[in-house]
């Protein structure tokens, strides 16, 4: 009887690891849930995985490396085919992206790089924000065409590198073009309370709003906030103020069903779906993928169905 | 060991602070092989003798020798160096470390420069063992008994300075066994040539350890004596001064202590603060506490007035007992309670003299019904004038008065809750003489007008003068009461002096 | 001319808020004209008073809190906890008085939380308010699920914080209101001189019959309904509860607000009224450096500054030399009158 037992439950063990050698396993060490679009990354990252038939093993650090470690190591010990890591920071990776290489899993980086040997893993993706900023001003620019327009700018939180990079790509777009010109720019802390706070002392300072021709707002909280702030002055936004800016968030495509917001770039969660590919390759046909692989970063304004993309971008979870 | 060298001898040293003297022209000798107390009331100049020799002090005059050297120490450290160690009452060691680490804090054994933590445990060991003490000495400190700690202080201190060493009141959270453990640690020290001073305020113990008493009153030494053969009752007299005068009495009304009492304790107590005791106070009566430093008069005052909560007995107001829980419900029950120490229990400081004046009658009355600026500022003006408080504007922060005139201010905010018992600590401590008078007058008066009153002094005289009766503390316990024509200070001096036996069921 | 005691002991106060007027007025030339737009006031000083709102709600509790030697750390985190208790109540269907009294109660019971780990387990307030703070912003999100909860469909809760009634933003009725409410009960009622003792000592107030611990209590409780209804403005404002940003280091400038206002932090004496200019002096700060159209990276360099210039100037150093230089200039004038009628 006991015999019996064992033979069948090793026949079934068997017969587990025959079904995984068909499908890959992979590891990811998620930073936590600290914001919406954090979170619509992890829903798209398993729904990624899930499509292509993936075992994803996931692991939320809470902010913190040791734990992002911690996991890694976990999943080393378990022999994954493969691990993603969003580094909650960029030093202190060397070590463990060893381990990883030694036991020949190749790790992908998601959404941020790190500070270790581009050799100790297989590839970064993330977006470009210098590129997204690009995007936003190019839509600007094409948008006034030779109309003179006065530009004030939502800077994120000062000295933060997203809000370096969107600054700088934007300025880049408008270089060139005379007509265009930012009046004021102030940080806003990538937050709504600031946005509406400091888009008020904009109106105030430009004449009650009439010199401002656009607003670019490095993130879609403070466009948000600047909306409302606009509207409390007695202008339209969308029409009297233009309104763009970056991210892609839910409620920025409320405000284009609502006529109120003009265009935003999209910051996309899915990091998942190109590093799954780039791996495919890279195991398959041992394609090594370029170090760096750039997200899409794509322009969304009111033509684009925004009720259809505010529903489905609220159902990942922003 | 009779004709033993002087090992420390202290010759006209002389300390003042703000040019008020604390120590006058001392002198103390301290030979080895010898345990030596020093006895005095408050100060006495007992502490500032102890940190002059200790080095935390400077002395103004006079030379202190060691070993027939004059010696200069800048400090505690310095001091240690010399030889010279101390034990505080509350164990000044940390006690989140290891026993072994706290002996050898700061000169641990070294090797290879770091801390060769064997050597320093076996070591740790066999200075201990010198003491009988067998202890885990890789276990923190905190897990012993502060008897233990106490002895681990003194191995620290002794291995350090190894000549002289102070005891500053070591046995004051000590029980009795634990008091004869440390006793045997100080016989074996004494053994071994080491001077010993030794503070306390439990004659019992000085009689039991010391070989000779020197007593210090109001900065001046009074008398150096050998133990054997001092009657007690003048060594009493030595620490609190012979009142020669002739004491004078106010004479009672005999009427008065056939009334019912006010206040009754019956078997009130709470170990460690004060045994068990029973006293009556009737309206128009002073009852008088006196007993030395320690031997429960506040703690008797705080039990009765809610602050500490009794662990036995009861408080019964006017025939019905009274859960005393806290100020407010002894406040309720109209008792009063001027405290010893001013500054940190009586006044608030940056509040004016008129909010002073008022404060414990708003608090009765509580937040929702406040007195009118024009009710305040009545009652204040008329308690400045009443008790003659010198203040130049009810307005002015009590922190800037006299220590006199806050003690009245203290005596106006409870005399406007309109009490019917007033409990006063000490009141005329630190206070100028004219004022002095005052509030002695004003005990009488108030007595006079039918308030009972419970009053704790260290002026024998003053308390023969004013009290009804007057009950006798000593060592946490009530030896005597004395009444009529007992009230006088050579019978409360008898009753502290009384030896330890009385009380105790030997 | 006798002028009113409120106005003579807020003196510092009233000049540092008159000459940073003064300095926004030369920045921004359009910073003191009001008009009337869409029915409500509007212009920069209007902003000042509205943007002040949640620290001025917060100097309230605070300065209370201070006066009895404490210190509220958790104040900002209430308000993100309160302001994502008041988005899901409304967008769970509950009624404008529903949602209200739920956040309030939120806050109350912030604040009772402090108080009974200050007065019942004595344990010191910095470290009592530092676990909610801690953990405060934590909760917040655990009810927002990590994202801004939005209302934008629900104006009645909107209307608190960008609605306005007889011309002027809610925000600023309601602090006006709370301020009021809070001097009249401190100063008409007995609270504010046993708030003072317990702050200066709290041994001697308690044995002369204060009940302390209630007081205690009391007083966090009111710094935490004062961070709730601070939560709530916050939150109505943006039509969302942002869990991670709503109220941030906001106990700070509370603080700041409070010893700008004249109250020390060792406790005792306490002014509501100079907390709320000291409130309104950092508000008028940070409204001016947003009008001036310096480089963001200036921002905080300029308003440390500032700020200390003023406690420079109110410290009690150049307090003393400031009244040196005015009894030397009162004996010179007086030995000049002397020597003017020595010579006729």
């Amino acid at each position: 009887m006991r015999t019996l037992n064992l033979l069948a439950a090793t026949a079934f063990a068997t017969a587990l690891s025959v079904s995984s050698a068909f499908a890959l396993t992979v590891g990811f060490s998620q930073i936590g849930s600290e914001s919406g679009w954090r979170a619509a990354e992890t829903s798209v990252t398993k729904l990624e995985a899930q499509k292509r038939g993936i075992d994803l093993k996931f692991a939320d650090a809470q902010q913190k490396q040791e734990n992002q470690i911690k996991a890694v190591r976990s999943f080393i010990a378990q022999g994954v085919d493969a691990i993603l890591i969003a580094p909650v920071v960029a030093t202190g990776w060397d070590a463990v992206l060893k381990e990883a290489k030694e036991a020949e899993i190749p790790v992908i980086l998601l959404d941020r790089t790190v500070d270790a040997p581009e050799d100790l893993y297989l590839t970064a993706v993330t977006s470009d924000t210098v590129f997204e900023g690009k995007v936003a001003g190019d839509w600007l620019v094409k948008e006034v065409g030779d109309k003179p327009c006065n530009i004030v700018e939502l800077q994120g939180t000062t000295g933060s590198s997203p809000a370096i990079n969107r600054k700088k790509g934007f300025d880049e777009a408008i270089a060139g073009h005379d007509n265009l010109k930012i009046i004021r720019s102030q940080t806003g802390d990538f937050t709504r309370t600031k946005g509406k706070e400091v888009m008020e002392s904009f109106i105030k300072a430009e004449g009650g709003g009439k010199n401002i021709c656009a607003l670019y707002a490095h993130n879609d909280d403070m466009a948000v906030g600047a909306i409302q702030a606009i509207k409390e002055a007695g202008l339209k936004p969308g029409k009297d103020i233009l309104v763009v800016s970056v991210d892609a968030v839910p409620d920025i495509f409320q405000a284009f069903v609502a006529g109120e917001a003009n265009a935003t770039v999209e910051l996309t969660p899915n990091m998942a779906g190109p590093a799954f590919d780039a791996l495919d390759a890279y195991l398959k046909d041992k394609k090594e993928p370029a170090k760096w692989i750039q997200t899409e970063s794509k322009l969304y304004t009111p033509a684009d169905d925004p009720q259809k993309v505010y529903d489905e971008k609220k159902g990942l979870g922003y | 060991m009779a004709n033993a060298q002087p090992l420390l001898s202290v010759r006209g040293v002389s300390k003042a602070f703000l040019g008020v003297s604390a120590l006058e022209n001392v002198d103390f000798t301290l030979k080895a092989g010898e345990v030596h107390a020093l006895l005095g009331e408050n100060g006495a100049g007992k502490s500032t003798l102890i940190k002059i020799i200790t080095g935390a002090y400077r002395r103004d005059e006079g030379e202190v020798l060691l070993d027939g050297t004059p010696i200069y120490p800048r400090d505690v450290v310095d001091a240690q160096k010399l030889g010279i160690g101390t034990v505080y009452q509350e164990v000044n060691l940390l006690t989140n470390l290891t026993v072994a680490e706290n002996l050898f804090l700061g000169r641990q054994p070294k090797r290879f420069g770091l801390t060769d933590v064997r050597e320093m445990n076996r070591r740790s060991r066999a200075i201990l063992d010198t003491y009988g003490l067998s202890i885990d000495v890789t276990a923190p400190l905190a897990n012993f008994s502060v008897a233990i700690q106490q002895v681990v202080a003194i191995a620290r201190a002794v291995d350090i300075s190894g000549k002289v060493l102070v005891l500053d009141e070591p046995t004051a959270s000590l029980d009795a066994h634990e008091v004869e453990m440390l006793f045997a640690v100080v016989r074996q020290l004494r053994e071994r040539g080491m001077g010993i001073i030794f503070i306390s305020h439990f004659l019992d113990q000085v009689y039991e350890i010391a070989d000779t008493i020197t007593v210090l009153r109001n900065g001046r030494l009074i008398d150096t004596v050998p133990v054997a053969g001092l009657d007690r009752l003048k060594l009493v007299s030595m620490m609190l001064g012979r009142q020669l005068e002739a004491d004078f009495k106010r004479t009672i009304d005999p009427n008065t202590a056939k009334a019912e009492p006010l206040v009754s304790l019956r078997g009130l107590g709470k170990r460690g603060n004060i045994d068990p005791l029973d006293l009556d106070i009737r309206q128009g009566e002073v009852v008088g506490i006196a007993g030395l430093l320690g031997s429960g008069r506040t703690e008797t005052a705080q039990l009765v007035f809610g602050i500490e909560r009794a662990d036995s007995g009861t408080i019964s107001v006017a025939g019905t007992p009274v859960n005393m829980s806290s100020p407010r419900r002894a406040i309720s029950q109209g008792f009063a309670f001027c405290p010893e120490d001013r500054k940190t229990d009586g006044i608030v400081g940056d509040l004016s003299v008129r909010e002073n004046i008022i404060f414990a009658l708003q608090a009765q009355r509580g937040w929702m019904r406040p007195l009118s600026r024009s009710e305040q500022e009545a009652l204040a003006d008329r308690y400045i004038a009443a008790l003659d408080i010198r203040t130049s504007d009810r307005e002015k922060p009590i922190k800037f008065l006299s220590g006199g005139n806050q003690q009245k201010v203290l005596l106006a905010r409870w005399l406007a809750t309109n009490p019917r018992f007033l409990i006063l600590d000490e009141p005329t401590r630190g206070i100028d003489v004219g004022a002095h008078a005052e509030i002695i007058r004003l005990i009488v008066d108030l007595c006079e007008r039918g308030m009972a009153l419970l009053v704790i002094s260290s002026e024998l005289g003053e308390l023969v003068g004013y009290s009804s009766r007057i009950i006798v503390l000593r060592d946490r316990k009530m030896v005597s009461e004395l009444t009529g024509d007992e009230i006088s200070t050579e019978h409360i001096m008898k009753a502290i002096a009384s030896h330890g036996a009385t009380g105790e069921a030997a | 001319m006798a002028v009113p005691t409120i106005v003579r002991e807020r003196t510092p106060q009233i000049i540092v808020l008159a000459v940073i007027l003064v300095l926004n007025a030369i920045i921004s030339p359009g910073f003191f004209s009001i008009e009337i737009q869409n029915e409500r006031l509007y212009g920069s000083l209007i902003d000042v008073l509205n943007r002040g709102a949640p620290v001025t709600l917060l100097a309230i509790g605070m300065t209370l809190v201070i006066a009895t030697k404490g210190i509220d750390l958790s104040v900002g985190a209430v308000m993100a906890i309160v302001g994502a208790v008041a988005a899901s109540l409304i967008t769970s269907g509950y009624s404008l008085p529903a949602t209200l009294a739920g956040a309030l109660f939120v806050g109350l019971a912030c604040g009772l939380w402090n108080g009974a780990l200050v007065a019942l387990l004595d344990i010191q307030p910095i470290i009592a308010t530092l676990i909610l703070m801690v953990a405060g912003r934590g909760i917040a999100q655990l009810i927002t699920e990590g994202v801004i909860l939005t209302f934008n469909d629900k104006p009645e809760l909107i209307f608190v914080g960008s609605g306005s009634f007889l011309s002027l933003p809610m925000p600023v009725i309601i602090w006006i209101v709370v301020a009021i409410l809070a001097i009249l009960v401190v100063r008409r009622s007995a609270l504010g001189l046993l708030i003072e003792a317990i702050g200066v000592n709290r041994r001697a107030s308690t044995l002369s019959g204060v009940n302390s611990r209630v007081i205690l209590l009391a007083v966090y409780a009111v710094s935490g309904l004062c961070a709730a209804t601070a939560g709530v403005i916050a939150a109505a404002d943006i039509k969302g509860a942002d869990a991670n940003n709503a109220g941030l280091w906001l106990e700070m400038d509370a603080i700041l607000a409070v010893v700008i206002g004249g109250t020390s932090l060792l406790g005792g004496r306490f002014s509501l009224v100079g907390s709320l200019m000291g409130a309104m002096i950092i508000q008028s700060l940070n409204t001016g450096i947003l009008l001036a159209g310096f480089p963001p990276e200036f921002n905080l360099i300029i308003k440390a500054a500032i700020i200390l210039i003023i406690l420079i100037v109110q410290s009690p150093a150049s307090q003393a030399a400031m009244a040196n230089v005015r009894a030397n200039r009162q004996a010179v004038a007086i030995k000049s009158e002397s020597r003017e009628h020595a010579a006729r």
